[in-house]
């Protein structure tokens, strides 16, 4: 094909460009690759654009404007895509197969480091000039491949159980759930109370989207199983992956969790336990700061999410930011990506958004902890999150989850067999 | 009243004006335009080059490249850098082979999708916009309100009625509360059928239901009146003239109609979501291949589709030609004349 073959002969002159210029550079992201992946030039000043979902919490713009208040030759304009992770994948790898420069900074989301970085639609970042060894180490594991740096944690997050304090403390229950079995007690007592009437207990994020493979995982993980293991080769059909698996299929059975619940994403979840319809919602911090301005603020907490036999262990989300490979002035966009990752715009986000931090001292500062009670507790669910598969067909894998899982979840399929059928479909999926 | 406004309407509604200026024309203007000499052809075929040079561009060229995409397989993995190559390799016809093998549970559901979604709400939008066009037409107080609000829902990007009526089918909305009970509209099942049939339906009849205007507005009120001195009920006048001399107008929307259904993305993608198998279109199926990086397999979906949309537009403009000469009364001479540019325009539309 003539397009793709000068395609080809263009990129691999601009990578021979790029190798001439920065071997000095060198050895700017780890060890662990040796093979010539050249080091960018991060050249060029003038406006870029942030490209991230739409921002619910309205802090992203005021980072913004107070960068481009100083630096007014270097404004960074944000874009914004939908709330919904697949559809901004979607329009992020459009704009990079297209070559476009028209996104710069990318607030990718956790899982696609692999597969941005295999297709070398982000950049390389130099490691030295980031502050990583004073984040938490899994959150940095993120923003890795094959050793090398690509994506910087902007934001971190752990799911965490928020729950009705006020309706708890009625039924006499003193301390949240630890266990699934142990929230189910709890919320038989709490719908026993007349104030409780026409609510259910527990809601996660169940439609068919990236947020089913989120809390399937979380299912999974909570009960001793795992997705894929240390190698990156499924193995999914465990006896302990079919009790996390079991947990939501039961639930949604006996009514545990509403059935309107297979529509919710995040938003829709945040809003049915704003209006008071859920007594524990698994979601992510981001919630926390929006209920406070609702009806039942000062009536929640939160706390780790229940597992199996005790606490469970979280997906690990958040936001790292990344620089497309085809952007203009990306000396700026380097510099951008210090200012918005650095401490302080992480306690920013913290403060006024409720966003969890890459850093770990922020969790341990005693002021912080005060605004927002949380923080140990978001604290141990990152430290001890489990990413979910970190693989370059995330599409396809994330996809396969979402398909089994749902068709056990709408009782299509036994967990059992679902579970086989995925163990399958992601065999073939990663062994290329 | 009604004669004042014909002309007005006409110019108006632009997309119908071809098709209802035929019926009227059609006994005067068959047989002199026939008899073409062969330099009248070659001054034809000049001026119809720009038309056909533009069409080369934009949709020769682009369906050949399809075409030639979808003989190449997805960029491979290379275990030892890490990265994935720059180019694709040649895999010949196994894109094809894939999809009905491999892929083919999934690409019968698309189908069969894509037909139910055509049959049905084409159907639905047939009778609601005639329904639709009867009621703009008619003289009364407050038509122009009217025919203004019946007409909203077809200026609403599809993206944005997608959202309106994800909100209406929200497992709160107002589509439950007036139900009285729940249903779970975006969840994967029959109900997601409904509601991208209802969406749609919302959304298109309006569209037939201007053309069909159109149509109406150049019937004479004449026949109306002798069919009232000869005693025909509104039902008779209606199957026995409004419809048979708006068919023309009618069949033109309704094969408009018809290709649009036939690749719906938008609708059940925003309305749903992706990857529900209730409601996923062939046209998704290309989008999901697409979106994960395999060009090549897109392609060959985004060409089978064509084939299959380029099939229905030949069934249908054949059966359209000839239900056109049958019902209109035209001489055996214009039937070439009609069928082909019948045929013109359904390729327009397929491209």
């Amino acid at each position: 094909m003539k397009t793709s073959t000068a395609r080809a002969i263009q990129c691999s002159a601009a990578l021979a460009a790029a190798g001439l210029l920065l071997t000095a550079c060198g050895s700017s992201g780890g060890s662990g690759s040796t093979q010539a992946a050249p080091a960018t030039a991060f050249k060029g000043r003038g406006p870029i654009t942030y490209v991230a979902g739409k921002d619910t919490t309205g802090t992203v713009q005021t980072i913004i404007d107070r960068w481009n208040k100083a630096h007014p030759k270097e404004k960074v304009t944000f874009i914004q895509l939908p709330t919904d992770a697949d559809s901004q994948r979607q329009q992020m790898i459009q704009n990079a197969e297209t070559k476009s420069d028209a996104y710069t900074v990318l607030a990718t989301d956790v899982v696609w480091t692999s597969e941005f970085a295999a297709h070398q639609w982000i950049e390389p970042l130099p490691a030295q000039q980031f502050p990583l060894g004073r984040m938490l180490q899994p959150v940095v594991q993120t923003g890795t491949y094959r050793g090398r740096l690509y994506a910087v944690p902007a934001s971190s997050n752990g799911g965490l159980l928020f729950y009705r304090t006020d309706l708890l403390k009625k039924a006499g229950i003193t301390k949240p759930p630890t266990t699934w079995a142990q929230m189910t007690a709890d919320c038989a007592e709490v719908l026993k109370l007349p104030e409780a009437k026409n609510m259910s207990c527990y809601a996660g994020q169940f439609q068919k989207y990236e947020g089913l493979t989120v809390n399937f995982a979380e299912a999974v993980n909570s009960a001793g199983g795992r997705i894929t293991d240390a190698n990156g080769k499924p193995d999914v059909d465990t006896p302990q992956a079919k009790k996390g698996l079991d947990f939501l299929v039961t639930s949604f059975k006996d009514g545990t969790i509403p059935k309107e619940a297979i529509t919710y994403q995040e938003e829709d979840g945040r809003q049915a336990f704003q209006s008071g319809k859920l007594v524990f919602l698994n979601n992510w911090p981001y919630v926390y700061s929006l209920a406070q301005k609702s009806a039942i603020k000062g009536k929640f907490a939160v706390a780790p999410l229940p597992g199996l036999n005790g606490p469970g262990a979280s997906s690990l989300g958040g936001s790292d930011l990344a620089l497309s490979s085809f952007a203009k002035n990306k000396a700026t966009a380097l510099d951008f990506m210090k200012y918005f990752t650095s401490e302080e715009s992480a306690t920013y986000f913290l403060k006024n958004a409720s966003l969890a931090p890459p850093y770990a001292d922020l969790y341990d500062n005693a002021a912080l902890d005060k605004q927002y009670p949380y923080l140990p507790d978001l604290k141990q669910s990152i430290t001890k999150a489990v990413p979910r598969p970190r693989v370059v067909q995330y599409g396809d894998v994330t996809a396969a989850i979402q398909n089994e899982v749902y068709a056990a979840l709408t009782g299509k399929k036994s967990s059992a067999r679902a579970l086989k059928d995925l163990q399958a479909d992601l065999r073939k999926l990663t062994a290329q | 009243m009604a004669d004042t406004t014909i002309p007005r309407n006409d110019t108006a509604a632009r997309p119908g004006t071809a098709a209802t200026r035929r019926p009227g024309r059609s006994p005067a203007a068959g047989s002199p335009r026939s008899r073409a000499t062969a330099g009248s052809g070659r001054l034809a075929a000049l001026l119809v080059s720009p038309t056909l040079l533009v069409l080369t561009i934009v949709v020769l060229y682009p369906t050949l490249m399809a075409l030639d995409e979808s003989l190449y397989g997805p960029k491979g993995l290379d275990p030892t850098t890490g990265f994935i190559s720059t180019t694709e390799p040649f895999v010949g016809l196994k894109n094809y082979t894939d999809i009905f093998t491999q892929a083919g549970a999934r690409f019968w559901n698309a189908f069969w999708n894509t037909t139910f979604f055509t049959v049905v709400t084409v159907s639905l939008e047939t009778v609601i916009g005639v329904a639709m066009a009867l009621i703009m037409h008619k003289a009364f107080r407050g038509r122009g309100l009217v025919r203004a609000s019946i007409l909203v829902p077809w200026a609403i990007p599809t993206a944005i009625s997608g959202l309106l009526w994800k909100w209406i089918f929200n497992a709160d909305g107002i589509a439950n509360v007036l139900l009285g009970h729940q249903v779970l509209w975006t969840a994967d099942g029959f109900s997601a059928k409904i509601a991208v049939v209802i969406a749609d339906v919302w959304k298109t009849a309006p569209f037939i239901g201007l053309l069909v205007l159109a149509g109406l507005q150049v019937v004479p009120k004449e026949v109306y009146e002798a069919a009232r001195l000869d005693g025909a009920s509104a039902r008779q006048q209606f199957w026995r003239i409004t419809l048979p001399l708006v068919k023309p107008a009618l069949l033109v929307a309704v094969l408009f109609r018809c290709l649009d259904a036939l690749r719906m993305f938008d609708l059940p993608y925003i309305l749903i979501g992706a990857q529900k198998g209730s409601v996923e279109t062939l046209s998704m199926l290309a989008q999901n291949e697409a979106s994960n990086v395999r060009f090549g397999p897109a392609s060959a979906y985004a060409v089978l589709l064509f084939l299959y949309v380029f099939l229905i537009a030949l069934a249908f403009v054949r059966l359209l030609g000839a239900d056109l000469v049958g019902d209109v009364g035209g001489t055996g001479k214009s039937r070439p004349r009609r069928a082909g540019a019948a045929r013109r325009r359904a390729q327009e539309v397929t491209a």
